[in-house]
Protein backbone atom coordinates (compact mmCIF):
# COMPACT_ATOMS: atom_id res chain seq x y z
CA UNK A 1 0.00 0.00 0.00
CA UNK A 2 1.41 3.35 -1.09
CA UNK A 3 1.26 6.59 1.12
CA UNK A 4 -0.58 9.61 0.28
CA UNK A 5 0.76 12.94 1.46
CA UNK A 6 -0.71 15.99 1.54
CA UNK A 7 1.31 19.12 0.34
CA UNK A 8 -0.52 22.36 2.05
CA UNK A 9 0.39 25.63 3.07
CA UNK A 10 -2.78 27.77 4.01
CA UNK A 11 -1.29 31.12 2.13
CA UNK A 12 -1.12 31.18 -1.59
CA UNK A 13 1.86 31.65 -3.38
CA UNK A 14 4.59 29.98 -1.14
CA UNK A 15 5.83 27.22 -3.39
CA UNK A 16 2.88 23.97 -2.87
CA UNK A 17 2.43 23.59 -6.31
CA UNK A 18 6.40 23.57 -7.15
CA UNK A 19 6.90 21.80 -3.85
CA UNK A 20 4.63 18.71 -4.67
CA UNK A 21 5.90 18.85 -8.37
CA UNK A 22 10.07 18.67 -7.55
CA UNK A 23 9.04 16.33 -4.20
CA UNK A 24 7.23 13.70 -6.78
CA UNK A 25 9.68 13.87 -9.37
CA UNK A 26 12.19 13.76 -6.73
CA UNK A 27 10.91 10.33 -5.67
CA UNK A 28 10.69 9.24 -8.74
CA UNK A 29 14.34 9.83 -9.35
CA UNK A 30 14.70 7.77 -6.44
CA UNK A 31 12.82 4.85 -8.32
CA UNK A 32 9.66 5.02 -6.65
CA UNK A 33 6.39 4.81 -8.35
CA UNK A 34 4.69 7.83 -7.72
CA UNK A 35 1.50 9.32 -8.44
CA UNK A 36 0.89 13.37 -8.29
CA UNK A 37 -3.14 14.27 -7.57
CA UNK A 38 -3.57 18.41 -8.30
CA UNK A 39 -6.64 18.95 -6.18
CA UNK A 40 -6.81 22.77 -7.11
CA UNK A 41 -9.75 22.55 -9.05
CA UNK A 42 -10.43 25.86 -10.83
CA UNK A 43 -6.97 27.11 -10.78
CA UNK A 44 -5.03 23.64 -11.86
CA UNK A 45 -1.29 24.29 -12.26
CA UNK A 46 0.33 21.58 -11.02
CA UNK A 47 0.17 20.24 -14.95
CA UNK A 48 1.63 23.66 -15.83
CA UNK A 49 4.96 23.34 -13.78
CA UNK A 50 5.35 19.88 -14.98
CA UNK A 51 5.29 20.68 -18.66
CA UNK A 52 1.95 18.27 -19.12
CA UNK A 53 -0.59 20.33 -19.78
CA UNK A 54 -1.58 19.54 -23.19
CA UNK A 55 -1.54 15.81 -22.57
CA UNK A 56 -4.78 15.75 -20.10
CA UNK A 57 -7.79 14.44 -21.30
CA UNK A 58 -9.85 13.49 -18.60
CA UNK A 59 -9.82 14.88 -15.50
CA UNK A 60 -10.52 14.15 -11.23
CA UNK A 61 -13.84 15.89 -11.73
CA UNK A 62 -14.34 13.22 -14.84
CA UNK A 63 -13.61 10.00 -12.53
CA UNK A 64 -15.71 11.62 -9.58
CA UNK A 65 -18.63 12.20 -11.90
CA UNK A 66 -17.82 8.37 -13.66
CA UNK A 67 -17.42 9.69 -17.06
CA UNK A 68 -14.01 8.07 -17.16
CA UNK A 69 -12.00 5.55 -14.92
CA UNK A 70 -9.13 6.59 -13.05
CA UNK A 71 -6.32 4.81 -15.25
CA UNK A 72 -7.87 6.69 -18.33
CA UNK A 73 -7.39 9.85 -16.27
CA UNK A 74 -3.91 9.39 -15.19
CA UNK A 75 -1.68 11.30 -17.23
CA UNK A 76 1.80 9.51 -17.70
CA UNK A 77 5.14 11.93 -17.34
CA UNK A 78 7.32 12.56 -20.49
CA UNK A 79 10.63 12.11 -18.42
CA UNK A 80 9.87 9.11 -16.10
CA UNK A 81 7.97 6.04 -16.51
CA UNK A 82 7.13 5.32 -12.69
CA UNK A 83 5.58 9.02 -12.58
CA UNK A 84 2.03 9.61 -13.67
CA UNK A 85 0.12 12.77 -12.78
CA UNK A 86 -4.02 12.83 -11.89
CA UNK A 87 -5.09 16.59 -12.89
CA UNK A 88 -7.76 18.80 -11.88
CA UNK A 89 -10.57 19.98 -13.62
CA UNK A 90 -9.85 24.16 -14.81
CA UNK A 91 -13.44 24.44 -16.08
CA UNK A 92 -15.22 23.04 -12.88
CA UNK A 93 -15.50 25.07 -9.07
CA UNK A 94 -14.30 23.49 -5.86
CA UNK A 95 -17.59 21.76 -4.77
CA UNK A 96 -17.43 19.21 -8.08
CA UNK A 97 -15.92 17.24 -5.71
CA UNK A 98 -16.46 16.20 -1.83
CA UNK A 99 -14.02 14.49 0.87
CA UNK A 100 -15.29 11.23 0.52
CA UNK A 101 -15.02 11.44 -3.33
CA UNK A 102 -11.13 12.70 -3.44
CA UNK A 103 -10.77 10.02 -0.26
CA UNK A 104 -12.34 7.43 -2.78
CA UNK A 105 -9.57 8.08 -5.55
CA UNK A 106 -6.38 8.77 -3.30
CA UNK A 107 -7.34 5.24 -1.91
CA UNK A 108 -8.21 3.77 -5.42
CA UNK A 109 -4.52 4.79 -6.21
CA UNK A 110 -2.09 3.49 -3.38
CA UNK A 111 -2.52 -0.25 -4.36
CA UNK A 112 -0.65 0.74 -7.50
CA UNK A 113 1.88 3.25 -6.20
CA UNK A 114 4.20 3.88 -3.30
CA UNK A 115 3.57 7.72 -2.73
CA UNK A 116 1.13 9.74 -3.86
CA UNK A 117 1.82 13.28 -3.29
CA UNK A 118 -1.41 15.38 -2.89
CA UNK A 119 -1.13 19.42 -4.09
CA UNK A 120 -3.56 21.53 -1.92
CA UNK A 121 -4.69 24.06 -2.78
CA UNK A 122 -4.14 27.67 -0.87
CA UNK A 123 -7.18 28.99 1.81
CA UNK A 124 -8.92 26.44 4.68
CA UNK A 125 -12.02 25.75 2.99
CA UNK A 126 -13.79 22.99 0.92
CA UNK A 127 -10.57 22.68 -1.28
CA UNK A 128 -8.59 22.06 1.79
CA UNK A 129 -10.50 19.60 3.40
CA UNK A 130 -10.78 17.91 -0.16
CA UNK A 131 -6.74 17.65 -0.29
CA UNK A 132 -6.76 16.60 2.98
CA UNK A 133 -9.24 14.02 3.00
CA UNK A 134 -7.52 11.19 1.47
CA UNK A 135 -3.78 12.12 3.21
CA UNK A 136 -2.03 9.77 5.71
CA UNK A 137 0.32 12.50 6.01
CA UNK A 138 1.07 16.29 5.38
CA UNK A 139 3.91 18.44 4.28
CA UNK A 140 3.08 22.04 5.51
CA UNK A 141 5.47 24.48 3.09
CA UNK A 142 5.83 28.42 4.37
CA UNK A 143 8.22 31.22 4.18
CA UNK A 144 10.16 32.65 6.40
CA UNK A 145 7.40 35.58 6.23
CA UNK A 146 5.39 36.29 9.25
CA UNK A 147 2.02 36.02 6.75
CA UNK A 148 3.30 32.86 5.55
CA UNK A 149 4.06 31.66 8.93
CA UNK A 150 0.81 32.76 11.02
CA UNK A 151 -1.51 30.79 7.67
CA UNK A 152 0.88 27.59 8.07
CA UNK A 153 0.14 27.26 12.33
CA UNK A 154 -3.63 27.72 11.02
CA UNK A 155 -3.31 24.99 8.98
CA UNK A 156 -0.83 22.50 11.63
CA UNK A 157 -3.77 23.16 13.97
CA UNK A 158 -6.44 22.20 11.57
CA UNK A 159 -4.19 18.87 10.48
CA UNK A 160 -3.69 18.05 13.89
CA UNK A 161 -7.32 18.55 14.84
CA UNK A 162 -8.13 16.07 11.99
CA UNK A 163 -6.45 12.64 11.57
CA UNK A 164 -3.48 13.69 10.46
CA UNK A 165 -0.76 14.08 13.12
CA UNK A 166 2.84 15.39 12.95
CA UNK A 167 1.95 17.34 9.92
CA UNK A 168 6.32 18.00 8.74
CA UNK A 169 7.53 21.61 7.75
CA UNK A 170 9.51 22.79 4.90
CA UNK A 171 10.49 26.73 4.57
CA UNK A 172 10.99 27.78 1.07
CA UNK A 173 12.44 30.54 -0.75
CA UNK A 174 14.92 31.15 2.17
CA UNK A 175 17.48 33.77 1.96
CA UNK A 176 20.57 33.32 3.68
CA UNK A 177 21.96 36.59 3.03
CA UNK A 178 18.61 38.26 4.32
CA UNK A 179 19.03 36.02 7.07
CA UNK A 180 22.02 36.73 8.45
CA UNK A 181 21.04 40.08 8.23
CA UNK A 182 18.21 39.38 10.37
CA UNK A 183 15.84 40.70 7.56
CA UNK A 184 14.41 37.74 7.19
CA UNK A 185 13.08 35.50 9.98
CA UNK A 186 15.79 33.10 10.89
CA UNK A 187 14.98 29.22 10.17
CA UNK A 188 15.13 28.93 14.53
CA UNK A 189 12.46 31.42 14.83
CA UNK A 190 9.71 29.58 12.44
CA UNK A 191 10.60 26.21 13.74
CA UNK A 192 9.78 27.67 17.73
CA UNK A 193 6.70 29.21 16.53
CA UNK A 194 5.63 26.12 14.79
CA UNK A 195 6.77 23.94 16.74
CA UNK A 196 6.66 20.46 13.91
CA UNK A 197 9.78 18.53 12.68
CA UNK A 198 11.69 20.38 9.74
CA UNK A 199 11.43 18.30 6.65
CA UNK A 200 13.94 20.91 4.70
CA UNK A 201 14.96 24.17 3.70
CA UNK A 202 14.86 25.30 0.18
CA UNK A 203 16.54 28.17 -0.62
CA UNK A 204 15.11 31.03 -2.79
CA UNK A 205 16.52 29.68 -6.88
CA UNK A 206 15.74 31.83 -9.65
CA UNK A 207 16.15 28.26 -11.56
CA UNK A 208 12.87 27.71 -9.91
CA UNK A 209 10.69 30.31 -11.88
CA UNK A 210 12.85 29.79 -14.91
CA UNK A 211 12.27 25.70 -14.79
CA UNK A 212 8.38 26.57 -13.98
CA UNK A 213 8.15 28.23 -17.37
CA UNK A 214 9.32 25.36 -19.03
CA UNK A 215 7.67 22.97 -17.56
CA UNK A 216 10.74 21.09 -15.85
CA UNK A 217 10.72 20.06 -12.32
CA UNK A 218 13.64 22.10 -10.99
CA UNK A 219 14.47 18.93 -9.34
CA UNK A 220 16.39 17.61 -12.94
CA UNK A 221 18.69 20.47 -12.72
CA UNK A 222 21.80 19.72 -10.99
CA UNK A 223 23.23 23.26 -10.70
CA UNK A 224 20.37 24.62 -8.99
CA UNK A 225 20.46 24.65 -5.21
CA UNK A 226 16.86 24.47 -4.69
CA UNK A 227 17.35 21.31 -6.62
CA UNK A 228 19.71 19.68 -4.24
CA UNK A 229 17.10 20.78 -1.60
CA UNK A 230 14.34 18.91 -2.90
CA UNK A 231 16.49 15.83 -3.53
CA UNK A 232 17.36 15.78 -0.29
CA UNK A 233 13.54 16.53 1.36
CA UNK A 234 12.88 13.13 -1.09
CA UNK A 235 15.47 10.95 0.54
CA UNK A 236 14.05 12.53 4.10
CA UNK A 237 10.83 11.08 3.21
CA UNK A 238 12.31 7.73 2.43
CA UNK A 239 13.91 7.65 5.85
CA UNK A 240 17.41 8.46 5.58
CA UNK A 241 19.10 10.59 7.64
CA UNK A 242 20.46 13.74 5.26
CA UNK A 243 21.78 16.51 7.41
CA UNK A 244 20.06 20.08 6.72
CA UNK A 245 22.58 22.23 4.50
CA UNK A 246 25.15 24.54 5.78
CA UNK A 247 23.45 27.93 5.33
CA UNK A 248 26.81 29.13 4.72
CA UNK A 249 28.10 27.17 2.53
CA UNK A 250 25.12 27.35 0.60
CA UNK A 251 25.38 30.88 0.11
CA UNK A 252 28.57 30.41 -1.36
CA UNK A 253 27.32 28.61 -4.15
CA UNK A 254 24.76 30.76 -4.46
CA UNK A 255 26.50 33.94 -5.08
CA UNK A 256 28.99 32.14 -7.16
CA UNK A 257 26.26 30.48 -8.97
CA UNK A 258 25.12 34.10 -9.62
CA UNK A 259 28.18 35.28 -10.49
CA UNK A 260 28.53 32.64 -13.46
CA UNK A 261 25.59 33.30 -14.43
CA UNK A 262 26.12 37.27 -14.37
CA UNK A 263 23.36 38.41 -12.05
CA UNK A 264 24.89 38.72 -8.89
CA UNK B 1 -48.08 30.10 56.49
CA UNK B 2 -47.51 32.67 59.51
CA UNK B 3 -44.29 33.68 59.10
CA UNK B 4 -42.80 35.77 61.95
CA UNK B 5 -39.89 37.28 59.71
CA UNK B 6 -40.64 37.84 56.24
CA UNK B 7 -37.97 36.08 53.98
CA UNK B 8 -39.82 37.04 50.91
CA UNK B 9 -40.14 41.38 50.43
CA UNK B 10 -42.25 42.63 47.09
CA UNK B 11 -41.54 45.94 46.29
CA UNK B 12 -42.39 47.99 43.02
CA UNK B 13 -40.40 50.08 41.16
CA UNK B 14 -41.19 52.52 37.73
CA UNK B 15 -39.77 48.77 36.02
CA UNK B 16 -41.89 46.57 37.82
CA UNK B 17 -41.48 44.47 40.40
CA UNK B 18 -38.86 43.25 43.16
CA UNK B 19 -38.36 40.39 44.51
CA UNK B 20 -36.15 40.53 47.34
CA UNK B 21 -35.16 37.08 48.40
CA UNK B 22 -34.22 36.82 52.26
CA UNK B 23 -30.63 34.82 52.18
CA UNK B 24 -30.82 33.42 56.08
CA UNK B 25 -33.15 31.02 55.44
CA UNK B 26 -33.59 27.69 53.89
CA UNK B 27 -34.43 27.15 50.36
CA UNK B 28 -37.74 25.26 50.91
CA UNK B 29 -38.99 27.71 53.41
CA UNK B 30 -38.55 30.51 50.64
CA UNK B 31 -40.18 29.10 47.81
CA UNK B 32 -43.33 28.19 49.78
CA UNK B 33 -43.53 31.88 51.32
CA UNK B 34 -43.18 33.11 48.08
CA UNK B 35 -45.68 30.74 46.39
CA UNK B 36 -47.74 32.03 49.58
CA UNK B 37 -47.49 35.30 48.75
CA UNK B 38 -48.53 34.83 45.03
CA UNK B 39 -51.51 32.81 45.39
CA UNK B 40 -52.77 34.26 48.42
CA UNK B 41 -51.21 38.02 49.85
CA UNK B 42 -50.40 39.18 46.75
CA UNK B 43 -53.26 38.61 44.44
CA UNK B 44 -53.93 41.98 43.55
CA UNK B 45 -50.40 41.82 41.26
CA UNK B 46 -51.31 39.17 39.06
CA UNK B 47 -53.58 40.41 36.93
CA UNK B 48 -53.22 43.54 34.80
CA UNK B 49 -50.62 44.14 32.45
CA UNK B 50 -47.83 41.79 32.10
CA UNK B 51 -45.48 42.95 34.98
CA UNK B 52 -41.40 42.69 34.94
CA UNK B 53 -39.90 41.12 37.95
CA UNK B 54 -36.42 41.60 38.93
CA UNK B 55 -35.19 39.06 41.64
CA UNK B 56 -32.40 39.54 44.30
CA UNK B 57 -31.27 36.50 45.74
CA UNK B 58 -28.96 38.13 48.39
CA UNK B 59 -25.69 36.27 48.90
CA UNK B 60 -27.72 33.20 48.34
CA UNK B 61 -26.35 30.67 45.33
CA UNK B 62 -28.69 29.18 43.68
CA UNK B 63 -28.23 25.54 41.63
CA UNK B 64 -30.22 24.73 38.23
CA UNK B 65 -32.57 23.11 39.86
CA UNK B 66 -33.60 25.62 42.61
CA UNK B 67 -33.33 28.66 40.09
CA UNK B 68 -35.45 26.17 37.30
CA UNK B 69 -38.23 25.90 40.70
CA UNK B 70 -38.18 29.73 41.28
CA UNK B 71 -38.88 30.49 37.20
CA UNK B 72 -41.34 27.92 37.25
CA UNK B 73 -43.31 29.40 40.40
CA UNK B 74 -43.07 32.76 38.76
CA UNK B 75 -44.44 32.28 35.46
CA UNK B 76 -47.04 30.36 36.59
CA UNK B 77 -48.81 33.20 37.05
CA UNK B 78 -49.15 34.72 33.57
CA UNK B 79 -48.47 38.03 33.84
CA UNK B 80 -45.10 37.94 35.58
CA UNK B 81 -42.25 37.89 33.42
CA UNK B 82 -38.68 37.52 34.80
CA UNK B 83 -36.15 39.52 33.63
CA UNK B 84 -33.04 39.17 35.81
CA UNK B 85 -31.89 37.07 38.76
CA UNK B 86 -28.95 38.44 40.99
CA UNK B 87 -27.17 36.81 43.36
CA UNK B 88 -23.99 38.57 45.11
CA UNK B 89 -22.78 35.42 45.39
CA UNK B 90 -22.21 35.38 41.30
CA UNK B 91 -18.73 37.00 41.52
CA UNK B 92 -17.34 34.71 44.32
CA UNK B 93 -18.55 31.89 42.42
CA UNK B 94 -16.63 32.69 39.33
CA UNK B 95 -13.39 33.58 41.34
CA UNK B 96 -12.76 29.22 41.62
CA UNK B 97 -9.19 29.17 42.71
CA UNK B 98 -8.74 25.54 41.52
CA UNK B 99 -5.58 26.00 39.22
CA UNK B 100 -6.01 24.40 36.12
CA UNK B 101 -3.02 22.24 34.24
CA UNK B 102 -3.33 22.49 30.48
CA UNK B 103 -0.98 21.22 28.18
CA UNK B 104 -0.26 22.16 24.57
CA UNK B 105 -0.45 24.67 21.46
CA UNK B 106 -2.17 27.04 20.61
CA UNK B 107 -2.35 27.62 17.22
CA UNK B 108 -3.51 30.46 15.01
CA UNK B 109 -7.47 30.22 14.80
CA UNK B 110 -7.40 28.05 17.86
CA UNK B 111 -9.18 29.55 20.95
CA UNK B 112 -9.59 27.83 24.52
CA UNK B 113 -11.52 29.30 27.59
CA UNK B 114 -11.40 28.24 31.13
CA UNK B 115 -13.73 28.78 33.98
CA UNK B 116 -10.76 28.47 36.23
CA UNK B 117 -7.20 29.84 36.66
CA UNK B 118 -5.27 28.26 34.17
CA UNK B 119 -1.75 27.47 34.17
CA UNK B 120 -0.81 26.85 30.41
CA UNK B 121 2.47 24.33 29.35
CA UNK B 122 3.45 25.60 25.93
CA UNK B 123 3.14 28.25 23.53
CA UNK B 124 0.38 30.44 22.14
CA UNK B 125 1.02 31.23 19.24
CA UNK B 126 0.07 34.97 17.29
CA UNK B 127 -3.52 34.27 16.13
CA UNK B 128 -4.21 32.21 18.62
CA UNK B 129 -6.52 33.29 22.30
CA UNK B 130 -6.13 32.10 25.58
CA UNK B 131 -8.77 32.97 28.06
CA UNK B 132 -10.01 32.78 31.66
CA UNK B 133 -12.15 33.97 34.32
CA UNK B 134 -8.74 34.61 36.54
CA UNK B 135 -5.41 34.42 35.71
CA UNK B 136 -3.31 33.11 33.12
CA UNK B 137 -0.06 32.03 33.75
CA UNK B 138 1.80 30.86 30.19
CA UNK B 139 4.77 28.51 30.80
CA UNK B 140 6.18 28.97 26.91
CA UNK B 141 6.19 31.79 24.63
CA UNK B 142 2.78 34.08 24.74
CA UNK B 143 3.03 35.86 21.24
CA UNK B 144 -0.76 35.75 20.72
CA UNK B 145 -3.94 37.04 22.53
CA UNK B 146 -4.49 36.29 26.52
CA UNK B 147 -7.79 37.56 27.92
CA UNK B 148 -7.50 37.30 32.02
CA UNK B 149 -10.38 37.72 34.22
CA UNK B 150 -13.49 37.57 31.66
CA UNK B 151 -16.18 38.04 33.30
CA UNK B 152 -19.35 39.63 33.10
CA UNK B 153 -18.45 42.07 35.30
CA UNK B 154 -14.44 42.07 34.43
CA UNK B 155 -12.19 40.57 37.17
CA UNK B 156 -9.98 43.67 36.95
CA UNK B 157 -7.46 41.51 40.00
CA UNK B 158 -6.27 38.81 37.44
CA UNK B 159 -3.06 38.76 35.88
CA UNK B 160 -1.23 37.32 32.58
CA UNK B 161 2.38 35.94 33.21
CA UNK B 162 4.16 34.44 30.65
CA UNK B 163 7.88 32.81 30.68
CA UNK B 164 8.50 34.73 27.12
CA UNK B 165 5.96 37.89 27.00
CA UNK B 166 5.35 38.80 23.70
CA UNK B 167 2.09 39.09 23.01
CA UNK B 168 -0.25 40.74 20.07
CA UNK B 169 -2.59 41.62 22.39
CA UNK B 170 -3.13 41.36 26.28
CA UNK B 171 -6.75 42.21 27.90
CA UNK B 172 -7.80 41.93 31.52
CA UNK B 173 -11.05 42.59 32.52
CA UNK B 174 -12.60 45.15 29.60
CA UNK B 175 -9.19 46.51 29.41
CA UNK B 176 -7.06 46.51 26.19
CA UNK B 177 -3.60 46.72 25.36
CA UNK B 178 -1.44 45.43 22.93
CA UNK B 179 2.71 45.67 22.56
CA UNK B 180 4.51 48.91 21.17
CA UNK B 181 4.61 48.88 17.57
CA UNK B 182 8.58 48.86 18.26
CA UNK B 183 9.30 46.83 20.49
CA UNK B 184 12.72 45.79 21.68
CA UNK B 185 14.00 42.68 22.18
CA UNK B 186 14.31 42.62 25.46
CA UNK B 187 15.83 40.35 28.02
CA UNK B 188 14.21 36.42 28.38
CA UNK B 189 12.87 36.70 32.02
CA UNK B 190 9.42 35.84 32.89
CA UNK B 191 6.97 38.59 33.12
CA UNK B 192 3.58 39.51 34.23
CA UNK B 193 0.87 42.19 33.58
CA UNK B 194 -1.62 43.49 35.77
CA UNK B 195 -4.09 46.24 36.09
CA UNK B 196 -2.90 49.65 37.99
CA UNK B 197 -5.87 52.05 38.19
CA UNK B 198 -7.15 50.82 34.83
CA UNK B 199 -4.51 50.75 32.94
CA UNK B 200 -2.27 47.91 31.54
CA UNK B 201 1.62 47.40 33.49
CA UNK B 202 4.13 44.89 32.67
CA UNK B 203 6.26 43.70 35.49
CA UNK B 204 9.41 41.28 35.98
CA UNK B 205 7.60 38.11 37.88
CA UNK B 206 9.32 38.80 40.84
CA UNK B 207 7.15 41.87 41.29
CA UNK B 208 4.14 39.70 41.54
CA UNK B 209 4.01 39.11 45.31
CA UNK B 210 4.24 43.29 45.81
CA UNK B 211 1.67 43.56 43.31
CA UNK B 212 -0.90 41.08 44.49
CA UNK B 213 0.41 40.11 47.72
CA UNK B 214 -2.88 37.77 47.93
CA UNK B 215 -1.76 35.96 44.20
CA UNK B 216 0.21 33.72 45.76
CA UNK B 217 -1.27 31.09 48.60
CA UNK B 218 0.38 28.66 50.41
Amino acid sequence: MGEAIVITSGKGGVGKTTSSANIGTALAMLGKKVCLLDTDIGLRNLDVVMGLENRIIYDLVDVVEGTCRIAQALVKDKRFEELYFLPAAQTKDKDAVQPEDVKKIVDSLKPDFEYIIIDCPAGIEGGFRNAVAGADKAIVVSTPEMSSVRDADRVIGLLEASDIKNPKLIINRVRPNMMKSGDMMDIDEVCSILAIDLLGVVPDDQQVIKSGNIGEPTVMNPTSNAAVAYRNIARRILGDSVPLMALERKKGVFYKLKKIMGIG
Amino acid sequence: MTATKEHVTIKGNKDGLIFLFNDHCEFPVLLSELQYKLEKTHQQILSGPTINVHIKLGNRDLNVEQEEKIKKLVSNHGNLLIQSMESNQKDIKEENHDLKIIKGIIRSGQSVHYETPVLFMGDVNPGGLISSTGDIYVMGSLRGLAHAGKTNTGNKEAIIAASYMKPTQLRIANIVSRSPDESADEGAYMEFAFLEDDHMQIGKISELHKVRPDALQF
